[in-house]
């Protein structure tokens, strides 16, 4: 009922996802000391940008054919 | 927190307030409010059911048990909850959904009778009151102590002693917009929104942890055996860390306390009722399983990482926090201070404390840069909310319907119900606010209503159990026995002791029978005995009253209730092909950490 979660899921990971990797990128590197010298704000960031884009299609995709039930696949929850 | 933090916190608040405000418009009925109109797809409710129950509490508190017990801890996922989720999806939720009843009281009175109903409604109401208002004081402890708003207050000019009070007012509010612009669809997307969020600031964390000291081995190195396997030491109570030995771990959680909460509590059981079908209410508490089954990676081991750690500062310099000369603790969990005197607490043998509920925010501060750490931190946040949302929205609809409804006000229009869902989400929430205040001032009295829910929630899985699969069970028997078993419950407290505690608020108070090597055991064995009590007054009760109606029980008992109808579903997705898939992965986790 009233709104597919995919859309605001997927919105709310591509902006988390893009912050995180255009601080990562620009940041200095010796803040990641602390994380075992890798850069976790960029990879993680990608990750959160590929999840956020695949919840975001995945939404588009059902919106555009309202007809049929949205059964939405049990992976999209892993 | 810098500003890239606050950036990540704020979009997150920005999201979270936006679900509520987008689905205002179609909360137009009570069942809108109250059932999410039946209308959520089974992926949606599943990761709710699970997340309404990952409360700050439970992530902070894994985390702790992690770090004192070791991954002996997921038992109380893998034995406290799969098999019970599993339970609850296959054999209990046709009665829960296809009744039609709008609360888990209300199965009761349709089952049973009134008083039953009313029995169940409000003490259910009251403890869900003040279980919010504990996690809420959770975590504004945790905000005050993990100093994140210091440095804004320091530049605001505040006075850094409102950091409590500005924790708790923010959270609060928060969670009341949400929830009362969309009712339970609000909290269930929000859930799913919370859910993913745990999942993206906690994962990292376990992989750096785990990275930084050498993988499981490495892990497992540092440790030793006592703290990296499960079931090996579980013989007997003192040869493991719980305290705990296997029959009372396995009935004691794994039966009577999981199938008590996961089956009866209508915190998680309403977001399978939200379900759009009744394949989809089934399969909600299946798909929950499957995240749950693998929670222990992202709450528990951060744990145990932050106890094998070298000892060393736990906070970093950027963190910009008052570090003060304290003696270290052990890993990366400091020792427990006295808030009044700042000393470190001493424990029985006179050795400082550690304070283990800091492990798992000792770990974000540890590993996480500006950035990941406001993810971590939003990730903690988003878990307290979930865990709240969770208790406010169970509250509003059993107050409505099983307690205004029924005894205050009946035979009002819908939209007067619906209007009052919204007014109790208010005075709820404003109960939580005093309830968390309560337990600043009086740490003790909330101890004590703890031990209390513990008396009345124990006996209820025998309740339900009989209810659903003998048709015999009557009314008077049900309520008789839930009351014998929380009597019984009490009792056993009150004879038994954990080793080492003194008598008062943690047993013993009656007389001392019995001593158990950890309050664990006893608590366990307290259900144990609540439970055996409920059952067998419920039965003999039942023997000597009238038996029900047959007629008035169709859908309400196994016996006497058709098959729920299989939708055309593929194999995979079927509710007992979830079951077998999440059995099978409980068991061999049970194998891998053996």
């Amino acid at each position: 009922m009233g709104i597919d979660i995919r859309l605001p899921l997927g919105i709310l990971f591509l902006l988390l996802g893009l912050t995180l990797v255009a601080y990562g990128a620009l940041s200095d590197p010796s803040l990641y000391q602390q994380s075992l010298g890798i850069n976790v704000n960029l990879y993680w960031g990608v990750v959160l940008l590929i999840f956020g884009a695949m919840m975001f299609i995945l939404s588009r995709r059902a919106a555009a054919r309202p007809e049929t039930i949205p059964q939405s696949p049990r992976s999209s929850s892993h | 927190m810098t500003g890239i933090d606050w950036l990540i916190l704020g979009l997150y608040f920005a999201f979270v307030l936006g679900i509520g405000v987008a689905l205002k418009g179609s909360m137009k009925t009570s069942t809108d409010f109250f059932l999410a109109g039946r209308a959520i797809p089974a992926w949606v409710c599943g990761l709710a059911f699970m997340s309404a129950n990952l409360g700050a509490q439970e992530v902070i508190g894994m985390g702790a048990s992690g770090a004192k017990y070791g991954i002996a801890t997921s038992h109380f996922y893998w034995i406290g909850a799969i098999p019970a989720m599993v339970f609850v999806g296959i054999f209990m939720m046709p009665f829960y959904y296809g009744s039609r009843a709008r609360s888990v009281p209300e199965y009761l009175r349709l089952r049973f009778d009134e008083k039953t109903r009313g029995l169940n409604a409000i003490s259910f109401a009251i403890m869900t009151i003040f279980s919010s208002g504990i996690s809420m004081y959770a975590i504004a402890k945790l905000i005050q102590t993990l100093h994140v708003f210091d440095g804004v207050f320091q530049r605001l000019g505040l006075n850094r002693a409102w950091i409590f009070d500005f924790a708790i007012i923010i959270s609060a509010i928060v969670v009341l917009v949400y929830t009362f612009l969309g009712g339970l669809s609000s909290a269930i997307y929000n859930e799913v929104l919370q859910f993913f969020l745990i999942v993206a600031g906690f994962l990292p964390l376990s992989y750096l942890g785990l990275k930084n000291v050498g993988g499981w081995s490495g892990l497992k190195a540092a440790l030793g055996p006592s703290y990296t396997h499960s079931w090996a030491g579980l013989r007997y109570a003192n040869t493991n860390r719980l305290g705990v030995e296997w029959f009372g771990l396995v009935m004691g959680l794994g039966f009577v306390l999981s199938f008590g909460y996961w089956c009866t509590d209508f915190l998680v059981v309403q977001r399978a009722m939200a379900a759009k079908s009744m394949s989809a209410a089934r399969r909600t508490p299946l798909i929950g399983a499957f995240p749950k089954m693998l929670f222990p990676f992202l709450v528990i081991l951060p744990g145990l990482i932050a106890i094998a750690l070298p000892t060393q500062p736990a906070i970093p310099p950027h963190a910009r926090v008052v570090v003060s000369a304290e003696p270290p603790g052990k890993g990366i969990i400091p020792l427990k201070v006295d808030a009044t005197s700042g000393q470190p607490m001493l424990d029985k043998d006179g050795k400082p404390q550690l304070d283990y509920d800091l492990a798992v925010p000792s770990m974000l501060l540890h590993y996480f840069p500006p950035g990941m750490l406001g993810l971590g931190l939003t990730a903690l946040l988003a878990s307290f909310m979930s865990g709240m949302a969770g208790n406010v929205t169970a509250f509003n609809t059993v107050w409505t319907y099983d307690i205004y409804q029924s005894y205050i006000r009946p035979g009002a229009t819908d939209a007067h119900y619906l209007w009052m869902g919204r007014a109790s989400t208010v005075f709820g929430i404003a109960f939580s606010i005093a309830a968390a205040y309560m337990a600043n001032r009086f740490n003790n009295i909330m101890d004590m209503l703890q031990l209390v829910f513990a008396f009345v929630n124990a006996p209820l899985f025998a309740t339900f159990l009989l209810g659903m699969f003998w048709k015999r069970t009557t009314g008077h028997a049900a309520f008789t026995g839930l009351l014998a078993g929380t009597a019984a419950a009490a009792i056993h407290h009150g004879l038994t002791l954990p080793a080492g505690a003194v008598f008062g608020i943690k047993g013993g108070w009656l007389a001392v029978t019995h001593t158990y090597p950890s309050e664990m055991a006893q608590n366990f064995w307290t259900a144990i005995y609540a439970w055996s009590t409920c059952f067998v007054v419920t039965i003999i009760v039942s023997l000597i009253t009238r038996a029900p109606e047959e007629s008035k029980l169709v859908g309400l008992v196994y016996s006497l209730t058709p098959k729920p109808e299989e939708e055309p579903l593929a194999w995979y997705a079927r509710p007992a092909s979830l079951a077998i898939m999440v059995l099978a992965g409980t068991v061999l986790l049970n194998i891998i950490f053996w």
